[in-house]
C-alpha cells in the first residue's frame, strides 16, 4: 500500500493504462509542457512524448471533437477539460456525437473515449466556475458518468474508464485533488456502476436510528463529517458513496433504504432536476413502503454561485445543514 | 468567380519541406484508380461511368421526393440535385480506409461511395433494412465500410470530428485522408474554426470542402459572411485553398485530387470552396421563395450532370443510348423504393440497441 493524493492516483491510472496501451493518449489544454493545471498529468508528456500527451490551444469543442473522431477510429483518447466548466462550450461534442454516434449508426461505431476533469465548486470561483455538471450529463443516454471522491476510487475507476467501450464522463475536484488514501500496490480495477458504502450503520434500537446517506464526489466527505456529528446523537448514517452516476447501482441505494427507512442526499448540484431529483424518484417509486419521512436533499441553494466567501458557504451543502436534514428525517428536528 | 490557378500552398509554413508521406499500401482487392490527370480523364468510357453515377443520385434523390409527397417518407429530406459531381468526383479520390465526412445532405455520397440504392431508401422509410437498421433517417447515412463516416446534422459539429479521424491516421501513419464536406452556411459556427484550427495546427492529413450551394437554408451568402471568397480564411488556419465552379465532373475531381494528393503526401491539410447549386429547396419543406427563377435558371444551364451528357453526345453517344442507362438507372431505384416498402419496420426491441456498447 502507498499513500497518494488522488491526483496521483489518477496519473499512476493514466501511466499504467498508456503503458498497457498504445491507443491511450491525452489530450487537453496544458496537459503536456505545462505538466497539467492541477498536475494530474505531470511527467507524461516526458515519458511518452508529443505524440500520446497532446497539448491543446484553448478549443473544448475543437479538441473534445478531434478526440471523438479519434476514438471512431479505435484510439482511446483521454480528454482533459481544465475543469467542468469549460466542457459547456463542448456540450454539442459530447451529446449529439459522443452519446448518439453508436446508437444513429447501429452500431458501426465505438467510442472508447473519456471526458474527464474537476467539477463543482472549489473555493471563492465564482458563478461561471464553480458548477456541477452531473445534472446535465446525466440527463441523456449513451454516456457513462463516473465521480471519485478517495485516492483508491479514483485509480480504479479511471483504469476502468479508459478500457471501458462507452464515452465516460469522469468527475474529479480541484479541492480534492491533495487528499491523500491508501492505493494498493498491485494492479486493481474498481467496477462502473457498482456504489461503495463509505460508512456502514448498525441496527435500529431504542438509542440508535440508522439513516442511509447517499452522495458522491464532494458531498462524500461532507456526508461522513456529519455522520460523526450525527452519531452524537444516536442518529447512526449509512454512508452510500455511488461513484457512478450513470447507470445508477439502485440495489444498493434500495437495499440501505429498505433496512433504514430514512434517506438523504448530500452532493454538490443544484437541487431543480438532475441527478438528485432521479434518486428522490427512483426511492419513492421502487421503496414507498419502505419510508419512514420523506426523501431530503442537501445540495446548492437554487442560485448562481457567489463569490464572497460567507455569501459561498451559504449555497453549498455543509456538515451542519445535513445534521439538520439528519433530524428532519428522524423527526427530531429542533 | 472561378479562380484560372489550382491550389494555393505557397503559405510559408513551419515544417512546409518536411519529407512526403510514402505511399499507402497497395490494396489487392481495390479496384484501379482513374488517373485523373492523364488524356484517358475524359475518355467516352470514363464520361459514361461518371455520367450514370451523377445520375443513379438524381434519380434517387427524385424518387425519394415522390415518396416524401406520397408520405411514405417523413422527417427532413434534403436533395442533393445539382451537387451530384462532387460525390461523384470524389469516390474517384478515394482509396481503401479514406472517409468523407459530411452533412445531413448525405445521399448523394452514399450512392457515390456504392450503397446499395435499396438500403438508402429503406433507411429513408424508416425500415429494418435501412443503411443504419432504420435509427438514423435522411440526415445519418453511415456506411463506414464504404468509407462513409456520416452522415452529421448539428451544422459544423461534424468538423472536429473529421479531425478527429485525421488525427488518428497521423497518430497511426496510416497514409489514409479524411475529406469531410460542409455547407457555406457552417463556416460562421465556432466548432468549425476550431476543427480547422486544429487540422491545420497539426498538419493532419484532412482535405476540407466547403460545398458552396449558395443558400444556408434561406439565407443567400452575401448576407452570411462580409467576405464572399471563403477560403480567405484558410490562411488563418495554414491550410492550402482552391476555389472553383462545379461545373463539369472531370475538371473537379482533377481539383480535388491536387488538395487530396498534398493532404495523403505532404501534410498539408486543404480548404477547399465548390460554388454549387441546389436545384431544389433546402429540404422537402422549402419552396425555395428567396430565390429567383432567373437566378435557378442560370445554374440550371451549368448543371454538370446535363454539361456531361452533351460531352457523351459530342463523343459520339445516341440519344438511345443514353436514354438506356436512364431506363436502366430508373429501374433501379424503383427497385429500391419498392425494396424499401416492403421491408419490415423494426422490432420494438431495436430502440434499446446501440445506446452502449453493452446494448446488444
Amino acid at each position: 500500500m502507498a499513500s497518494l493524493q488522488i491526483r496521483e492516483a489518477l496519473r499512476a491510472a493514466i501511466d499504467e493504462e498508456m503503458a498497457r496501451d498504445e491507443r491511450v493518449f491525452v489530450m487537453g489544454e496544458e496537459v503536456g509542457y505545462y505538466d497539467g493545471a492541477y498536475k494530474v498529468t505531470e511527467g507524461l508528456l516526458t515519458k511518452y512524448g508529443e505524440r500520446r500527451v497532446v497539448d491543446t490551444p484553448i478549443a473544448e469543442a475543437g479538441f473534445a471533437g478531434v478526440g471523438i473522431g479519434a476514438a471512431m477510429c479505435g484510439l482511446r483518447p483521454i480528454i482533459e477539460f481544465m475543469t467542468f466548466n469549460f466542457s459547456a462550450v463542448a456540450f454539442d461534442q459530447i451529446l449529439n456525437n459522443a452519446a448518439k454516434i453508436r446508437q444513429l449508426t447501429g452500431g458501426q461505431f465505438t467510442l472508447p473515449i473519456v471526458f474527464r476533469g474537476p467539477n463543482g465548486a472549489a473555493h471563492m470561483l465564482s458563478s461561471t466556475h464553480s458548477q456541477a455538471f452531473e445534472s446535465f450529463y446525466c440527463g441523456f443516454p449513451g454516456v457513462k458518468v463516473v465521480s471519485v471522491a478517495t485516492p483508491y476510487d479514483a485509480k480504479g475507476l479511471l483504469k476502468s474508464a479508459v478500457r471501458d467501450d462507452n464515452p465516460i464522463i469522469f468527475f474529479e475536484s480541484e479541492i480534492m485533488y491533495a487528499n491523500r488514501g491508501e492505493v494498493p500496490d498491485e494492479e486493481y480495477l474498481i467496477p462502473i456502476g457498482k456504489a461503495d458504502i463509505k460508512r456502514a450503520c448498525g441496527e435500529a434500537s431504542k438509542g440508535n436510528i440508522p439513516i442511509t446517506v447517499i452522495t458522491w464526489g464532494q458531498g462524500v466527505s461532507v456526508a461522513l463529517a456529519a455522520a460523526e456529528l450525527a452519531a452524537k446523537e444516536g442518529l447512526d448514517c449509512e454512508v452510500i458513496d455511488l461513484r457512478t452516476l450513470r447507470p445508477l447501482d439502485d440495489e444498493a441505494v434500495l437495499t440501505s433504504v429498505r433496512k433504514t427507512n430514512r434517506v438523504i442526499l448530500v452532493y454538490h448540484g443544484w437541487p431543480y432536476g438532475g441527478t438528485g431529483a432521479e434518486l428522490s424518484d427512483r426511492i419513492q417509486r421502487l421503496a414507498f413502503d419502505h419510508l419512514d419521512a420523506p426523501v431530503l436533499r442537501v445540495c446548492y441553494e437554487d442560485v448562481n454561485m457567489p463569490y464572497a466567501e460567507n455569501l459561498e458557504q451559504l449555497v453549498l451543502p455543509t456538515a451542519q445543514k445535513a445534521l439538520e436534514a439528519l433530524r428532519e428525517v428522524a423527526y427530531r428536528k429542533v | 468567380m472561378s479562380r484560372d490557378t489550382a491550389l494555393q500552398t505557397e503559405a510559408s509554413l513551419p515544417d512546409a519541406d518536411a519529407p512526403p508521406k510514402p505511399d499507402a499500401p497497395p490494396d489487392a482487392d481495390a479496384p484501379p484508380k482513374p488517373d485523373v490527370n492523364s488524356d484517358d480523364a475524359r475518355s467516352p468510357e470514363q464520361l459514361q461511368r461518371l455520367y450514370t453515377q451523377m445520375l443513379r443520385i438524381r434519380r434517387f434523390e427524385e424518387t425519394a421526393a415522390r415518396a416524401y409527397t406520397q408520405g411514405k417518407i417523413s422527417g427532413f429530406l434534403h436533395l442533393y440535385i445539382g451537387q451530384e459531381a462532387i460525390a461523384v468526383a470524389t469516390a474517384d479520390l478515394m482509396i481503401p480506409g479514406d472517409r468523407v465526412v459530411t452533412t445531413y445532405r448525405d445521399h448523394g455520397f452514399a450512392i457515390a461511395l456504392g450503397c446499395d440504392a435499396g438500403a438508402c431508401m429503406a433507411e429513408l422509410y424508416g425500415k429494418a433494412t435501412g443503411l443504419v437498421g432504420g435509427v438514423g433517417g435522411s440526415m445519418h447515412f453511415f456506411a463506414k465500410d464504404k468509407g462513409l463516416w456520416g452522415g452529421y446534422a448539428i451544422v459544423g459539429s461534424h468538423v472536429p470530428v473529421a479531425a478527429g479521424h485525421a488525427f488518428a491516421s497521423k497518430y497511426n501513419q496510416d497514409g489514409k485522408v479524411t475529406l469531410c464536406f460542409l455547407g457555406e452556411g457552417a463556416m460562421h459556427i465556432g466548432a468549425t474554426a476550431e476543427g480547422m484550427n486544429l487540422a491545420g495546427l497539426w498538419r493532419l492529413p484532412i482535405v476540407f470542402v466547403i460545398e458552396n450551394n449558395m443558400y444556408a437554408m434561406g439565407t443567400p451568402l452575401r448576407r452570411q459572411s462580409p467576405v464572399e471568397d471563403l477560403t480567405t480564411r484558410a490562411a488563418g488556419w495554414a491550410l492550402a485553398a482552391d476555389r472553383f465552379v462545379v461545373d463539369d465532373v472531370v475538371d473537379t475531381r482533377a481539383r480535388l485530387a491536387e488538395a487530396v494528393e498534398h493532404a495523403r503526401h505532404h501534410n498539408r491539410p486543404a480548404l477547399v470552396e465548390l460554388l454549387t447549386y441546389r436545384f431544389r429547396g433546402h429540404s422537402m419543406s422549402d419552396p425555395g421563395k428567396y430565390r429567383t427563377k432567373e437566378e435557378v435558371e442560370q445554374w440550371r444551364s451549368r448543371d454538370p450532370l446535363h454539361h456531361c451528357e452533351v460531352q457523351l453526345l459530342e463523343a459520339g453517344m445516341t440519344e438511345q443510348e443514353l436514354e438506356a442507362i436512364d431506363n436502366e438507372v430508373i429501374a433501379e431505384m424503383d427497385a429500391a423504393a419498392e425494396f424499401a416498402d416492403e421491408s419490415p419496420l423494426p422490432e420494438p426491441e431495436h430502440r434499446f440497441r446501440n445506446n452502449l456498447v453493452e446494448d446488444v
